[in-house]
């Protein structure tokens, strides 16, 4: 029992920082129709530039500037990048984002540094929120949750009861008819462009001290992200909430399973004796391939539900 | 736009014709062909093993080179695959270059050590010698050995067995937790054999490999190792899989040691930070508190010239031995000639930075070098990266202590 509530909360700490990652992909996508590889690059960016602003004003002021930082970054990648590839097609932008994720990669290697950076919880944060059974809640993930939460809230009202949010939904759907109707619509996309990579930016600020800050951070995230999009529906917030909740208990609780597919096998009557072509993929603990398990997941409702849980069009 | 595409094509094959047209280096050096990965995810050890031959290569050289010619190393990226590693060893037999070196990875070690031996075997007069300076599955060393392999740091068994010998003996109950892939599977297997010769008194609660650099998420393992109330931890993990481990276990207020293997391996000191006060320990082939320990004022001197000028330690002292036993078999050899080097290599007695007694041993081509378990403390006069925490010798494994039994049976070249 005890197991099953701590991983529940940890579950839902990693499973709300995908989901601020994940909720910029896919508006991005929902926009301009294409997946932003270079979305866990900005993550990354977030993280550095957190670390660098951190040292001379402290934590709280970077976790408001290196978001803003980061969506700037995102408007100028749209204005002089994305735009002029637009008019070549999906193909040409899906092309530009992939070679961004390799520069990106290499500056912060080349500004940085190879090496991780000692990008540390804030004391003010530093302590045990609580205790369940034994083991230390920290309060920077209850700080995390507040952080997501709040920015889940406010990207559904801003989306749903603000006028800026009716243009955006508009957009969306029927960009011709709000360009007709008088407004600028590359704009919007600029700044749903930038919109996104602020709340990567903002992922990365508070998951850069909660795991490391290091140039392999972007290449850890980004399938993961992936998935999720994928897995919630290309373009649908509810679903990418659900499915980042989701993927975020599964890679928590696939470590605590021990078993594997002979022990269900077993109480069937059904014994591995000595070495077979399967031995290996039937007796490997599921907490072996508990990372395998959201592409897993993936595969699967690609093929029985291409739309995704939640999506409204096909993949 | 197509002037400028046109441009840009002019401009690239300028370039091409400046980096053609440049002379192929002064050719009175013994080069070295160095291949290791200066790209991609792992790109942060060879730039910084780079750095540090870069530094050992002026002292090898301010010592005489070999024959009276310098050292120059010729790096090659081999993105940690074995493939651009055989590309890398064609690079190097075709510039005539005698001798590859290679640092990370046992994937590409051991597609080394067969690339080498097949080119030798077509190509007798024109050999190569392969240096390893850090692919460490033991099996390269027996069961895969080669003439033409030589290695420069411990084998996983070796480090195993330091490993062990140092747990304290108030140490019953231990938990193995390692990467899935070949590295950690080897330091699982070893660790398991060596705990239950040499210390058939501590119990392994807990035996498990996760995911190599997948996790994003530790605090479920932490759970677990608590559960299992183990009192030390002792895992082969590196970089992240061990940042994020240590800092889950912190936060979670589990109060148990972690006995690694490679927690002093480049950024694990910065990621890991005051996390691992007092539960963190490492098996090192050196630490920049050694020669302090040891008191050996001219090993700290050197030590401390890498300091100035670094963020990070000194501690590849195998690399500065492996480079002045090549340069004393040269010597000795009178040549650079593969085979010739290769027989003065065997056998090679010789002392390291701080005078510990080595040897390349001639039966599988082994170097039987000490090891240092030191843990990470504030008590120490040099802190590691600048973090205010440092390396402390706790145990030393002696040379003597880690010569090992193999089981190579080396094919020999005939002449």
């Amino acid at each position: 029992m005890e197991t099953v509530l701590i991983s529940v909360l940890n579950g839902l700490v990693y499973g709300m920082l995908l989901f601020m990652l994940a909720s910029g992909l896919t508006l991005i996508f929902s926009m301009m129709g294409v997946l932003n590889f270079a979305h866990a690059s900005i993550y990354m960016l977030g993280a550095y530039l957190a670390f660098t602003v951190s040292r001379f004003v402290g934590f709280f002021p970077a976790l408001i500037i290196a978001p803003i930082l980061c969506g700037l970054i995102g408007a100028a990648i749209e204005i002089w990048g994305l735009r002029r590839v637009h008019h070549n097609g999906h193909i040409a932008e899906l092309l530009f984002t992939f070679g961004l994720v390799f520069i990106i990669q290499r500056l912060v290697q080349m500004t940085w540094g190879m090496l991780p950076m000692a990008y540390r919880v804030p004391a003010s944060l530093d302590f045990p929120l609580f205790v369940l059974y034994g083991a230390n809640f920290p309060a920077y993930r209850g700080f995390m949750l507040l952080v997501s939460a709040a920015m889940l809230l406010g990207t559904w009202l801003l989306l749903k009861k603000t006028r800026i949010g009716l243009i955006i939904q508009a957009a969306l759907t029927h960009p011709q008819m709000v360009s007709s109707l008088g407004h600028n619509v590359p704009r919007v996309f600029t700044t749903v462009f930038a919109g996104g990579c602020l709340l990567a930016g903002l992922a990365g600020v508070i998951g850069g001290n909660y795991q490391t800050t290091e140039p392999g951070m972007a290449d850890s995230m980004g399938p993961i992200v992936f998935v999720v999009v994928v897995f919630g529906g290309l373009g649908s917030l509810a679903g990418c909430f659900v499915a980042s909740i989701i993927m975020g208990m599964i890679q928590t609780f696939a470590v605590v399973i021990d078993y594997s597919i002979a022990d269900l096998l077993r109480p069937m009557g059904l014994m591995l004796t000595g070495d077979t072509l399967l031995t290996e993929v039937l007796t490997v603990p599921v907490a072996r391939i508990g990372a395998l398990l959201p592409f897993v997941m993936m595969v699967t409702i690609l093929f029985f539900r291409p739309r995704g849980l939640m999506g409204t069009r096909d993949t | 736009m197509t002037s400028s595409i046109r441009r840009l094509c002019f401009a690239f094959v300028a370039l091409s014709m400046l980096v053609a047209g440049r002379p192929a280096g002064a050719e009175d050096t013994i080069k070295i062909g160095y291949v290791d990965p200066f790209s991609g995810p792992f790109a942060s050890g060879g730039d910084e093993f780079l750095k540090v031959f870069g530094y050992i290569l002026q002292k090898v050289n301010a010592d005489g080179g070999a024959l009276g010619k310098k050292f120059e190393l010729v790096p090659f990226d081999d993105k940690l695959q074995p493939a651009e590693a055989l590309i890398a060893l064609k690079n190097i037999t075709d510039q005539n270059i005698p001798f590859v070196m290679q640092c990370t990875g046992s994937n590409v070690g051991a597609a080394l050590v067969d690339g080498v031996s097949k080119h030798n075997a077509r190509n007798p007069d024109n050999r190569v010698l392969y240096l390893n300076c850090g692919a460490l599955a033991t099996e390269l060393t027996n069961e895969q050995c080669d003439f033409w392999q030589f290695r420069f740091t411990g084998n996983v068994e070796m480090r195993a067995v330091a490993r062990i010998k140092a747990l304290p003996m108030d140490v019953k109950k231990v938990y193995l937790l390692n990467q899935d892939y070949l590295f950690g599977q080897s330091i699982q297997h070893d660790t398991r054999k060596w705990l239950a010769k040499l210390r058939p008194d501590i119990e392994v609660v807990g035996d498990e490999l996760m995911p190599f650099g997948k996790v994003q998420d530790f605090s479920s393992y932490v759970a677990k190792i608590k559960a299992s109330g183990a009192q030390s931890v002792v895992t082969g993990n590196y970089n992240r899989d061990l940042n994020l481990l240590i800092k889950a276990a912190v936060d979670d207020g589990l109060n148990v040691r972690f006995d690694t293997y490679l927690a002093h391996l480049i950024g694990g000191p910065t990621a890991i930070g005051s996390a691992g006060e007092h539960r963190l320990t490492s098996i090192t082939e050196f630490h920049p508190n050694v020669p302090v320990e040891l008191k050996k004022p001219d090993a700290e001197a050197y030590s401390n010239g890498w300091r100035a000028n670094h963020d990070t330690d000194f501690s590849e002292v195998p690399f500065l031995t492996m480079l002045q036993m090549l340069a004393r078999a040269i010597d000795t050899a009178g040549s650079t000639d593969a085979l010739k080097v290769a027989l003065a290599l065997e056998d090679m007695k010789a002392t390291d930075l701080v005078g510990s007694p080595v040897q390349m041993r001639k039966v599988d081509h082994q170097l039987l070098m000490p090891y240092y378990a030191a843990s990470f403390t504030k008590d120490v006069k040099y802190d590691a990266e600048k973090t205010g925490f440092g390396w402390k010798t706790d145990f030393i494994a002696s040379t003597d202590d880690l010569t090992l039994p193999t089981v190579c049976k080396m094919k020999r070249p005939a002449s």
